[in-house]
């Protein structure tokens, strides 16, 4: 599996995330700054860490967005390659239009940074192959701008068409529906608020998250 | 010329930034507050022949959020 982290001035996950891709890979991803306009040859699988891209100026993720790396990767997202969008990551992607809706400042005020249990909603996706139908899981979140918002008729969408992949299981920040992660139509591109790169080995006091990349690394490796 | 945009929340949309302002308010002993509800000015100093549709697209395509924000543009004629 070729994968890519994308790195935004600000970023600062990138390198978790690349440290979790090794692991459970056994390939080092390209580290691809956000200015260069092509994505590497044979790319099956692109990131978007999480952080603090252009220091949240303006909205978070907002420039980010705008940014002449991702023409590559949402060429590459309606090719369907993979994409996962992790935190900041996440709010790139509704930046882009690539999913639907917005993160907005969580309505709590506070920054939040804690293990929270989520469920996995849908164990079908490529993403969530490797957890069962309804498992509930640990991972961590770290974020001031975490409340997803849609209007009704997108949220009865992703419900109805089964794209709210993970949902948290007590109060986090106020996300309609408790939506923790969503995926687009096609199902190959995944946002999520929460961390897997950080419960990938036993440091990290939990290691649900790696299966996130191992379910990846078996479709994409097959 | 200037411009002036402003990125408003639109009605509906939870302000937590705007409540918590209210409260500081109230805690500063102003009783007459109903609500508050924050927002972003943006002043944009444009080249005279940027029109009002370029400066629309800007807010389209970036000052603003359209999924949850609203803008508008206020035109200042330099002198």
């Amino acid at each position: 599996m070729n994968s890519a982290v994308i790195v935004f001035p600000g970023s600062n996950c990138d390198r978790d995330l690349a440290t979790a891709l090794e692991l459970v890979t056994g390939r080092k991803p390209a580290m691809v700054w956000h200015r260069d306009s092509e994505l590497p040859d044979g790319t099956d699988f692109i990131g978007l860490p999480g952080g603090f891209s252009y220091g949240d100026y303006l909205r978070s993720g907002a420039m980010a967005a705008r940014s002449p790396i991702m023409r590559a990767v949402k060429d590459a997202a309606g090719r369907g390659v993979p994409v996962i969008g992790i935190c900041n990551g996440f709010q790139v992607l509704t930046e882009t239009g690539l999913l639907p809706g917005a993160l907005m400042r969580n309505a709590g005020i506070s920054f939040v940074c804690r293990p929270v249990p989520l469920k996995v909603e849908n164990s079908q996706t490529l993403f969530t192959a490797q957890y069962d139908a309804g498992e509930v899981v640990t991972f961590p979140v770290a974020h001031h701008d975490g409340n997803f918002q849609a209007d009704s008729a997108t949220l009865d969408r992703l419900e109805g068409e089964g794209r709210v992949a993970f949902r948290y299981q007590d109060e986090v920040n106020g996300s309609a529906r408790n939506i923790a992660g969503i995926l687009n139509d096609a199902g190959n591109v995944l946002g999520l608020m929460p961390h897997p790169e950080r419960a990938v080995e036993p440091a990290h006091g939990g290691m649900d998250g790696r299966r996130l990349f191992e379910g990846l690394l078996e479709t994409i490796a097959a | 010329m200037k411009a002036r945009v402003f990125v408003t929340l639109k009605a509906g949309v939870l302000d937590p930034q705007g409540k918590a302002i209210h409260h500081a308010l109230e805690g500063l002993g102003f009783s007459g507050v109903n609500d508050v509800r924050a927002g972003k000015l943006i002043e944009l100093d444009l080249a005279e022949s940027t029109s009002e549709s370029d400066v629309e697209e800007m807010c389209r395509k970036l000052l603003a959020n359209t999924v949850i924000e609203n803008f508008r543009i206020e035109r200042m004629e330099t002198a």
